[in-house]
């Protein structure tokens, strides 16, 4: 049989956006070291509905990993203590008996605390609605052998395109900086024959919609350790180097405006 | 409800032909006109997602509706294998009629043929959208795309990218709607979750929403509903479905007068990471693309506890190769699921519940090389390993089914428009392509099939003839009544003050369903069930605790509302089950089966889709059938032997 753990939790408690919130102490017995990391505070949920105390709201859904919706700051670090792993992912066996935990919300100007650890990211569909697509209508597209993509630029697209959009990057950040998202998106495209008509203008538009919501970089590389996709800061270089190119480009394009 | 009119409306000729003649045949709207029409789309995954960009593009004023905080978070998200098409790039004799051809006989002859064909047609469509997207596929050293076989076919027809496949295909629609958000041709509404349809004179005019952050109850009408909410597998509290996943918009659509198919046809995948105890929240798929190179066995002899890699390859039993010589471990889910089953029923299970088989990749190791192994799986391999703490590189996986999609949904006639004007229903959520089991990697192609290539041809028709007709306004008595029942049943759940959580009430259906209507169903079985539901939903409806207000951010409350729904569901599908005195596909009746232990059909009682409609609380449902014709699939036992 696993192994059971006893831990002190300490969780950030804000009923809304507007109230002030606290850290709440929690004790938790008999955690198999199997469950996930969320099927702990289910059953830590559990008690408290049991105890007529409303329970933790966090958020989830797949918890596979994939979906992006979980995420928060566990001691400290966006999505606890296993590299490339999303909160959903992470076991209790990363944690030893007597352990005290600390449970926060994601940290950020750009995500406001909707309530306990839940967070509005909406910002970050912002910098997506502003350029991180390639425009091709329903019915439009060349056969899709026309283009041959040299595997290695497909490999690297894939590697950004792997971003989850959870948000552990800008949590992580001292200056709460959107860069790894944002090159994460931009590179994907960027990187691909499909997404040169687009590039220059695209570069421009989701940095400068980055820059509305997000700090600034200032290459502390917490971002990479953080990503549950361990997604490089390379690309973050790629982008600044768009981005540079872009701006000239583009005043050129519009007539030396 | 006998009134209900279940006229599928299939063109007629040729079935190579109907599609396009019917695009032809249908009315269109102009594109100066489009933006007077207002279109209501309920769900961002692949059907959705895909449906509200293409709508918003061609110009119509599209409202998209999310539970979640962005659209790219829907389930789709999570699909991990691939991606159906006939393209034909390995010149290993596919072709759109051989996709069709496997697509009904996977689905053991309970789909409609029209529909299937169609499919298949625009599948080779829908693979040029999406790499025109930058959906980075897997390709060859050529910079050609690459394809991989799945279950239930002998060609290589499957487009993937790496394990994550249903994430960059998503991505790909997001992005599309996002472009057209940014546009402001698409109006978003995140954190809302459906609760109503709004029915009136026959038509669907309009939807009622709940704001997941502030509580407030909305009306919003259109001139025409789109539902893509996906499908109802956490009806069995465990499975792979993402912890959201409801059917609560199809459900309170059925209540509105929809007709609801076949809801007794659910999947039940092979390779899922057995439970592995009751704590468990849910269930993790171990994609289908993994019996590519995975070898299903377990130890020829009972109660083996030597490690698997000492046990000689002599006294090993590779259960589905033994089985199906043809197809071996690529046999369609519905078989490789039963065939495990009855290994471990009969104690032959390995791991410490003794409740799975291995899943071995030693020999494609030895023959491809790990690096090989590596770069088609690796995402799995890792997501395996944090899960179980044991490294499939070194030892072989241990799998056992787990409930993973529904095949049933809302009728939906060829132009995916239910039986109520207006409402249509789109992906999982409806019953249409896949009869009584899915095959691998179509699921994708079906979200975007109807998203991209069919929705935004067939809404059009039904709009056409309303242009210069306004939107009912949201005061009118019919928006007004479902409020009210949606606030009334919002209280309701606030007032109970019981003493269980909404988790221990969707833990104990999901123990019914699963004994009773799971992968293997029999009269007695069945009957249990359909008297054990409703005990247990009148316990939950007097002893449910549901904490916290109505005016806010309340997880709790949200899933009491879906759980209420499952109960109901859930004894739909018990009757419908209970009904079919046959086993096909993803339904298997213990007393229908042959020699063997194989599905046996009943072909002339049952070659039918039941459609079902919602005659009162506890009434019985009312059963109206849309007859199956297979003119050119021609009905067989199935076979991969």
């Amino acid at each position: 049989m696993s192994k059971t753990l006893n831990l002190t939790l300490k969780v950030w408690r804000q009923a809304r956006a507007a109230s002030p919130g606290a850290l709440e102490i929690y004790d938790v017995r008999d955690i198999s070291e199997d469950m996930s990391f969320l099927e702990m505070l289910d059953i830590l949920n559990d008690r408290l509905s049991g105890e007529g105390k409303e329970p933790i709201a966090f958020e989830h859904d797949c918890r596979e990993g994939i979906c992006g919706s979980c995420g928060m700051m566990i001691n400290g670090q966006a999505h606890g203590p296993q590299r490339g792993t999303a909160t959903c992912q992470l076991h209790m066996r990363k944690f030893a008996d007597g352990d005290t935990i600390v449970v926060e919300p994601w940290r950020a100007a750009a995500f406001p605390v909707v309530k306990d650890l839940v967070v509005n990211r909406s910002s970050l569909d912002r910098i997506v609605e502003a350029g991180g697509y390639i425009t091709v209508s329903a019915g439009a597209a060349p056969e899709a052998n026309l283009t041959p993509v040299p595997k290695d630029a497909s490999d690297a697209a894939f590697d950004a395109a792997a971003c989850i959009g959870c948000g552990a990057c800008v949590a992580a950040c001292p200056n709460s900086a959107g860069q790894l998202f944002t090159a994460a998106k931009l590179m994907h495209l960027n990187l691909l024959p499909q997404g040169q008509p687009e590039r220059w203008q695209r570069a421009e538009n989701m940095v400068d919609t980055m820059e509305e919501y997000f700090g600034s970089c200032t290459n502390h590389g917490e971002c990479e350790e953080a990503c549950p996709k361990s997604i490089s800061i390379d690309y973050i270089a790629l982008m600044n180097k768009d981005y540079i190119k872009a701006k000239r480009k583009n005043r050129k394009l519009s007539g030396q405006r | 409800m006998s009134d209900v009119q279940l006229d599928p409306r299939v063109p007629a000729g040729p079935i190579q032909e109907k599609w396009d003649q019917h695009k032809f045949d249908m009315k269109l709207v102009a594109p100066h006109n489009r933006r007077r029409f207002k279109v209501i789309v309920v769900g961002t995954g692949l059907a959705g997602g895909a449906a509200a960009a293409t709508l918003g593009e061609l110009g119509y004023d599209v409202h998209a509706f999310t539970f979640h905080d962005s659209p790219r978070r829907a389930h789709s998200i999570a699909a991990q294998g691939g991606i159906n098409a006939a393209k034909n790039y390995k010149g290993d004799g596919d072709s759109i009629y051989r996709l069709f051809y496997d697509t009904v006989k996977g689905g053991d002859f309970r789909a409609r043929e029209a529909n299937v064909y169609r499919l298949a047609q625009v599948s080779v469509d829908i693979i040029d959208q999406c790499v025109a997207q930058g959906v980075p596929f897997a390709r060859e050293y050529g910079g050609l795309l690459d394809n991989r076989s799945f279950g239930g076919s002998q060609v290589s027809r499957t487009f993937y990218a790496r394990g994550q496949t249903g994430q960059q295909l998503l991505l790909g629609a997001y992005q599309a709607l996002a472009q057209q958000i940014g546009k402001g041709a698409v109006t978003t509404h995140p954190r809302t979750e459906m609760l109503d349809v709004v029915v009136k004179d026959g038509r669907a005019v309009g939807i009622v929403t709940r704001n997941l952050h502030t509580g407030a109850i909305e009306s919003h009408s259109a001139h025409a509903v789109v539902l893509a909410t996906g499908g109802y597998g956490n009806v069995f509290y465990l499975s792979t479905n993402a912890k959201a996943c409801n059917v609560t918009a199809a459900w309170r659509a059925h209540k509105k007068g929809a007709l609801f198919a076949n809801p007794c046809f659910t999947q039940i995948h092979p390779t899922c990471i057995p439970a592995s105890d009751d704590f468990q929240s849910k269930l993790t798929l171990m994609s289908e693309s993994l019996r590519n190179d995975g070898r299903v066995w377990i130890p020829e002899k009972m109660d083996d506890t030597r490690a698997p890699a000492d046990i000689p390859e002599a006294e090993r039993d590779y259960l589905l190769e033994r089985r199906y010589p043809a197809f071996g471990n690529l046999v369609p889910r519905d078989i490789a699921s039963r065939a495990i089953k009855l290994e471990v029923d009969a104690g032959r299970g390995v791991g410490p519940l003794k409740n799975g088989v291995y899943l071995d990749f030693g020999a494609s190791v030895d023959r491809l090389g790990g690096d090989v192994i590596r770069a088609r799986y690796d995402n799995l391999f890792e997501m395996y390993e944090r899960i179980t703490d044991e490294n499939p590189y070194g030892q072989p996986m241990r799998i056992y089914p787990a409930v993973h999609y529904t095949m049933g949904g809302l009728w939906v006639d060829y132009e995916l428009q239910t039986n109520v004007p207006g409402l249509f229903c789109a992906g999982e959520a409806n019953f249409s392509d896949h009869g009584a089991n899915r095959l691998g990697a179509s699921a994708l192609m079906q979200g975007l099939s109807d998203g991209y290539f069919v929705l935004p041809y067939t809404v059009p028709n039904y709009l056409a003839p309303l242009l210069g007709e306004a939107v009912v306004p949201t005061d009118d008595r019919a928006f007004v009544e479902a409020e009210r029942s949606v606030r009334q049943q919002t209280e309701r759940f606030l007032s109970i003050g019981g003493t269980k959580t909404v988790d221990h009430f969707h833990r104990e259906l999901g123990r019914i369903m699963w004994d009773n209507c799971g992968m293997a169903r029999s009269e007695a079985s069945l009957e249990k069930a359909i008297s054990e539901i409703p005990a247990l939903e009148e316990e939950f409806w007097k002893d449910l605790r549901v904490l916290g207000s109505a005016e806010d951010l309340n997880q709790g409350l949200e899933k009491a509302g879906r759980v209420a729904d499952f109960f109901e569901l859930g004894l739909l599908m018990c009757k419908d089950a209970l009904h079919r005195e046959e086993s096909c596909g993803g339904h298997f009746r213990l007393e229908h089966q042959t020699e063997e232990g194989e599905a046996r059909r009943n072909d002339d009682d049952f070659a039918y889709a039941a459609a079902w409609g919602w005659t009162g609380k506890g009434q019985e449902p009312a059963l109206h059938k849309e007859p199956l014709e297979f003119e050119h699939v021609h009905l067989a036992q199935r076979s991969y032997k």
